[in-house]
């Protein structure tokens, strides 16, 4: 961590704040039937969103999952127009069509969240096409979930990512449960970093609650993609504070299992790391959670005082045009 | 302008080229497009092993370079959903689908992805994007390779669907497909590859939504897709023969469709037959007979009627495939039952 800028430090931990911070409202709002739909929250997993994001510029890009509102803060999408979003106003980030499953900026580089389990790794090779052909340096963070890992179109993703050597990072966010199936189950590797190996490139498996370790390897391979050498595969265990779904009772965990989880926590274990090296203070820390709190209610009333999109928006933006 | 005799696939290869020329964003990419990618004897000196399974791609990778032209693995789901993503990041990417059928491999990434992103971002994102594919029964490859299922991509918002019938139209609507700000399917009927057309030189785009009346007529009105537009102007002159005058309406576009052009027409002809090569349910022709029954029915002097292909996959035994594909035996005899 000693190369990493104060700057920068202060960044990650905002960000992971903002994350936690605004999952945790939603989490409220949603108890208290004040967003409509579904939401599946980030909360415990923010060390790998901010840490891959951290080397990334809003020209690289990102494809999303359907636990996509860590991967759009970190990227830096408005936390205003995401709020909105997941409300369903006109002022959100799709002016509410997307909802929190489809939650988009793509002048952030924000791909997208996805609603299909293991959609993303198709288009992450797209944009990876597009910096290669046009010969820019962009890269592209594939984050796709444990559960994912077992679609075909991961590995038919990281085929051909890795014989074109596309600039594409797949990040494996394995937080040990597809929805509710343990990964052990599901996966009939002992890890899905070794699934490198398969297709010819690096492979890491990264401890997904530090940030640190997230943010050393994923500069590794940034550059390595930034290079034209090609992709690499990291997988990061972390855990999901919340359920697959907000709502989900969590029948599969135990509590001595989360008492476990809770313990790795990212954020305190930030806190711990660098207070105790001297690198930034308790006030400055406590400073961006002042400002995150109130980052995230000016979100909440910008929603609430936001409003629904006229009728007529249901039929626009289908086509760009359409005779 | 400059015209001379081309095949349809030769007019299909032409689009691509003149569309690569002026367009350095355009690009091409699917199984076997050029063939025999990195083998010394063959990419090694510039050279393709096939340009397609039925040579439609032959050429381009040697113009352009394999940077531009790439040979995928058989994975439909990895390079039709890159072909997306690169579509909506700055590219117009040209996705070749073999056959049509392979659809079921890859659809969440045309339908799921392709086709709703723009409408989930809230308008903030484009899809230039062409997805070529072959379809059509008459090639004897039996129930995997021969559907048109034109259909199906026509039902989804956001996909637009174009399906030309000779050598002009497939150059014109391709170039215009390639042009589009939207994602299009582009159909081509196996069995139009060989046949003949006059083409001009220049390049130059038919708008997408615009049907062509390909005969002009008075008694009824036949409208038609793709390679049933030639059988259904070969019926067309057999009932001239017996007295009657068939307008024949090639629709061209699926989505947009030009339901003005088949309006106007049945509203002259005060009858309707359509004749489609896809399955007849949920299909173009129930949308047809749909549209005309909805908003020219005080027009119509006799029940719309449909020449479709049965509601079965497509069988391989000659004979059988044969029966499946609508004849143009069935289209003259269907006319005959409504035309008095």
């Amino acid at each position: 961590m000693a190369e990493i800028s104060k700057e920068k430090l202060l960044w990650i931990y905002e960000r992971m704040r903002l994350i936690r911070t605004f999952e945790d409202r939603v989490a409220d709002l949603f108890t208290e039937g004040k967003l409509p739909g579904f939401v599946h929250l980030y909360a415990g997993e923010e060390a790998i969103a901010v840490g891959v994001c951290a080397h990334l510029t809003d020209r690289d890009f990102i494809t999303s999952t359907h636990r996509g509102h860590g991967h759009c803060i970190a990227k830096g999408v408005d936390v205003k127009e995401m709020m909105a979003e997941l409300h369903g106003k006109a002022t959100g980030s799709c002016k509410g069509k997307g909802g929190s499953m489809h939650i988009a900026d793509v002048n952030k580089g924000m791909m997208g969240a996805n609603g299909i389990v293991g959609g993303g790794g198709p288009l992450a090779c797209g944009s990876g096409l597009t910096a290669k052909v046009l010969g820019t340096d962009q890269v592209t963070a594939c984050f796709y979930g444990d559960g994912a890992a077992e679609q075909g179109t991961m590995h038919e993703a990281m085929n051909l990512a890795s014989i074109w050597k596309l600039p594409v990072l797949f990040v494996c966010e394995n937080n040990l449960y597809a929805e509710s199936t343990p990964y052990t189950y599901h996966g009939a590797s002992k890890s899905f970093a070794e699934r490198a190996t398969a297709y010819d490139m690096p492979g890491v498996l990264v401890d997904g609650t530090d940030v640190f370790a997230v943010y050393e390897v994923a500069g590794e391979a940034v550059a390595r993609a930034r290079r034209g050498e090609g992709p690499s595969l990291i997988e990061n265990r972390a855990f999901r504070y919340y359920g697959h779904f907000q709502g989900d009772g969590m029948a599969y965990r135990t509590e001595d299992e989360v008492a476990g989880y809770r313990a790795r926590d990212p954020i305190e274990s930030f806190k711990r790391q660098v207070l105790a090296r001297g690198l930034v203070s308790q006030a400055e820390l406590a400073e961006i959670d002042t400002q995150a709190a109130r980052v995230i209610e000016e979100a909440i009333r910008f929603s609430d005082e936001s409003p629904y999109p006229a009728l007529e928006e249901c039929l626009t933006d289908v086509y760009v045009s359409y005779p | 302008m400059t015209t001379r005799t081309l095949t349809f696939r030769e007019a299909i290869n032409e689009a691509i080229r003149l569309e690569m020329r002026r367009d350095p964003t355009v690009i091409l990419m699917g199984e076997d497009v050029a063939g025999g990618a990195t083998i010394p004897h063959i990419e090694g000196k510039g050279e393709e092993a096939w340009g397609g399974v039925l040579g439609v791609t032959k050429g381009l990778a040697k113009e352009f370079g394999r940077q531009r032209v790439l040979d995928t693995p058989i994975s439909e789901s990895a390079y039709v959903g890159a072909a997306v993503a690169a579509a909506a990041t700055g590219l117009r990417p040209i996705a070749e689908l073999m056959f049509v059928d392979f659809f079921g491999v890859c659809m969440d990434q045309i339908f799921n992805q392709g086709a709703k992103l723009r409408y989930m971002f809230g308008g903030k994102a484009q899809v230039p994007l062409v997805v070529r594919t072959m379809i059509g029964a008459g090639f004897r490859a039996a129930g995997q390779h021969s559907g048109c299922h034109y259909s199906v991509f026509t039902h989804m918002p956001g996909m637009k669907t174009v399906v030309a019938s000779t050598p002009y139209d497939a150059k014109g609507l391709l170039i215009s497909a390639i042009r589009d700000p939207d994602p299009v399917i582009f159909f081509e009927h196996k069995l139009l590859y060989d046949t003949t057309g006059e083409v001009p030189e220049e390049d130059y785009a038919i708008p997408l939504g615009v049907a062509d009346v390909k005969r002009q007529g008075k008694n009824v009105t036949i409208v038609t897709i793709g390679r049933m537009v030639h059988f259904a102007l070969e019926a067309a002159e057999k009932l001239a023969q017996d007295g009657i005058d068939a307008e024949v309406i090639d629709l061209r576009t699926l989505s947009p469709l030009d339901d003005k052009a088949v309006l106007d027409s049945v509203k002259k002809t005060h009858r309707l037959v359509v004749v489609d090569e896809d399955n007849p349910r949920c299909s173009m022709a129930t949308d047809i007979v749909a549209l005309v029954s909805e908003r020219a029915f005080d027009y119509l002097d006799s029940s719309p009627r449909m020449v479709t292909a049965p509601h079965t996959p497509v069988p391989f035994s000659p004979p059988l495939e044969d029966y499946y594909v609508p004849s143009v035996d069935k289209i003259v005899s269907t006319v005959k039952s409504i035309v008095a």
